[in-house]
């Protein structure tokens, strides 16, 4: 039995906040009370209204439920519009006051809305949903089978993780992204770290915007863990205000003791990043841009919960402003939500990116997962500010899709072959 | 939820992600059609030629990526009777015991080859390559899931404690 007065992480003090324990143990198993719900067109209600039915059973608590269309707007076919009126159904029926249709994808509008605090403990139908342990929250990422058996009971089974601690120490130099830092964990640390978490800490860290923080945290999905976490500090709070909500009294307090036992500590210098690129077929299939051959694009795309907000944009119009996407090159740009557009409109990014000949598409999931506009054809290369490229990923078996930084991406949209994106700025 | 399983082994390597298992293009069609294109980067011949029994056997991240449950149902809507593979993505591990298909870490997944005739029994946690003669003692079904994986998977399992006496609900 583990002892409460025992030095613990941050995972540990909130799964054993929600499992209703004075403390918990790496490699138990617990139950825990799920704070917030986060079910997305995907794999919500088209796959757990049914099998409501099939139980004869009801949502447990319709104000911890939070719904988002993402993965299929705007419809592009019959199907896709079937399941979006599917889910605007479900959302009257039961009465999910927190739906939001087309505003944007599901894991940025949780942070835009202010709806992480830390210390909470979320479920979400979809493997990303690690994107909100910026917040100091333990946000997990199930199949739809689960959420369905989480929407019925409000629990779900958890492992208690062990915590590997992953610091970053100095700034970075100009053209350097969180993006970059996680191309090179996705090769050092591997894909391997199921019952792991991940906590990111150190200097680097601490400087880093919410949005950044959110950057590492999703793609701890990458690296295999239970999910990705970053400490509760000024920033954390000072961005739920931004959102427009209180943050809770005990916001602070939601950091690992100092004495905590970690798994394993890995220390990483920032000051001596250069531009990544993870090549196909895998994330962790990465390396310096200036150690890749010359390759030659077809596809350049800004998109996904991971690499289309505000500040991504802003990076790219760094790069696009003055310059034109290179002839025989698509430059396609999905803003994170509709939220994000706005801003960007207001402050003259959408113009610059538009002058240099992107073209934007609608907010959602899209082209990342094939599901939208932007599909690949056999054979098409592509750069990508997102967080898979497995093969048919994005389209096609034989497309080749490479990821890298929104600075990286857009340098090579204006170069037509990948490029690295510290020769575009001053 | 079978005692033994027998089938034929199909065999794959490393990293086998959840976008090969069910691909973007085909998720908004029904299983019946999204199955066929099951595995069709890394094998085309699977989905066509898989029997009902068969055994995958992966490398390490089996189901790596996305938490799209097609992945899972994909193999069970073949028939797939279970999935033995070095280690596993973390979702796809959890949505396979869900829909009760056994998935067994085989840190040996390396020995069989395709077509090897395999016996297993996944609560037992026993792996037997009848074609070569080789018995594995590997971990069975987490405690904490038998039950559920008894059941045949967490529907039947919600709808028992949905039903079943007080007591048994806590």
């Amino acid at each position: 039995m583990a002892d409460a007065a025992a030095p613990a992480t941050l995972a540990q003090k909130i799964i054993a906040r929600a499992a209703g324990r004075p403390a918990v143990t790496p490699g138990e198993i617990v139950t825990c009370r799920v704070d917030l719900a986060l079910l997305l067109d995907s794999g919500g209600p088209r796959r757990i209204w049914p099998r409501l039915k099939e139980l004869g059973a009801t949502v447990w608590d319709p104000e911890r439920i939070v719904l988002v269309t993402d993965h299929f707007v705007p419809a592009v076919d019959a199907e896709s519009a079937a399941i979006l009126r599917l889910t605007r159904d479900f959302a009257r029926q039961f009465g999910i006051r927190r739906f939001f249709d087309m505003q944007g994808i599901g894991h940025v509008l949780l942070m835009e809305q202010g709806l992480l605090q830390p210390g909470m403990f979320v479920c979400g139908g979809d493997s990303h949903s690690s994107n909100g342990g910026a917040f100091g929250a333990y946000v997990m990422g199930f199949g739809a089978i689960e959420m369905t058996g989480v929407v019925v009971t409000g629990e779900i089974w958890v492992p208690v993780p062990d915590t590997i601690r992953v610091n970053w120490s100095g700034g970075f130099a100009r053209g350097i992204t969180a993006k970059d830092v996680m191309l090179v964990l996705c090769r050092e640390l591997g894909m391997d770290n199921a019952f792991r978490c991940i906590e990111y800490g150190g200097d680097t860290v601490a400087a880093m915007s919410l949005g950044e923080r959110a950057v590492l945290c999703n793609m701890a999905a990458e690296l295999g863990a239970e999910t990705g976490l970053v400490e509760a500090d000024a920033t954390t709070v000072e961005a739920i205000r931004a959102a427009g909500r209180e943050p809770v009294a005990d916001a602070l307090g939601w950091r690992s003791d100092p004495a905590a036992t970690y798994r394993a500590v890995h220390d990483f210098d920032a000051a001596r990043l250069v531009p990544q690129v993870a090549a196909p077929h895998s994330p962790a299939n990465s390396g310096a841009v200036t150690a890749l051959p010359d390759t030659a694009i077809d596809q350049a795309y800004i998109g996904s919960c991971m690499g289309a907000k505000l500040e991504d944009l802003h990076c790219v119009a760094e790069v696009l402003r003055g310059r034109r996407v290179a002839a025989g090159v698509r430059f396609l740009v999905a803003p994170a939500s509709q939220k994000i557009w706005a801003e960007a409109a207001a402050d003259g990014t959408l113009a610059a990116i538009t002058a240099a000949g992107a073209t934007f598409l609608p907010s959602g999931c899209g082209a990342c997962a094939a599901l939208g506009a932007g599909v690949l054809a056999e054979d098409e290369v592509c750069i990508s500010s997102t967080n898979r490229n497995f093969k048919g990923r994005m389209g096609a078996n034989s497309a080749e899709v490479y990821l890298a930084s929104p600075y990286t991406v857009a340098a090579s949209a204006v170069a037509g072959r990948i490029t690295d994106p510290r020769e575009f700025l001053s | 939820m079978t005692v033994r399983l027998r089938g034929r082994a199909w065999v794959f390597g490393s990293d086998v992600n959840t976008d090969v298992m069910a691909p973007g293009l085909y998720v908004k069609a029904p299983m019946a059609e999204m199955a066929r294109h099951c595995m069709e980067a890394l094998d085309p011949r699977f989905a066509a030629e898989v029997r009902p029994g068969d055994i995958v056997v992966g490398g390490e991240r089996f189901g790596v990526g996305s938490a799209r449950e097609q992945a899972a149902m994909a193999l069970t809507h073949l028939g797939v009777g279970a999935v033995l593979a070095v280690s596993f993505g973390r979702i796809f591990y959890r949505n396979a015991l869900n829909f009760g298909l056994p998935a067994l870490f085989f840190p040996q997944a390396a020995e069989i080859h395709a077509g090897d005739e395999l016996e297993v029994e996944p609560l037992a946690g026993l792996i037997r390559n009848t074609t070569r003669g080789r018995e594995y003692r590997v971990d069975g079904i987490p405690a904490h899931l038998m039950d559920m994986v008894a059941a045949g998977g967490l529907m039947p399992y919600l709808k028992r404690r949905l039903a079943g006496p007080r007591e048994e609900r806590d």
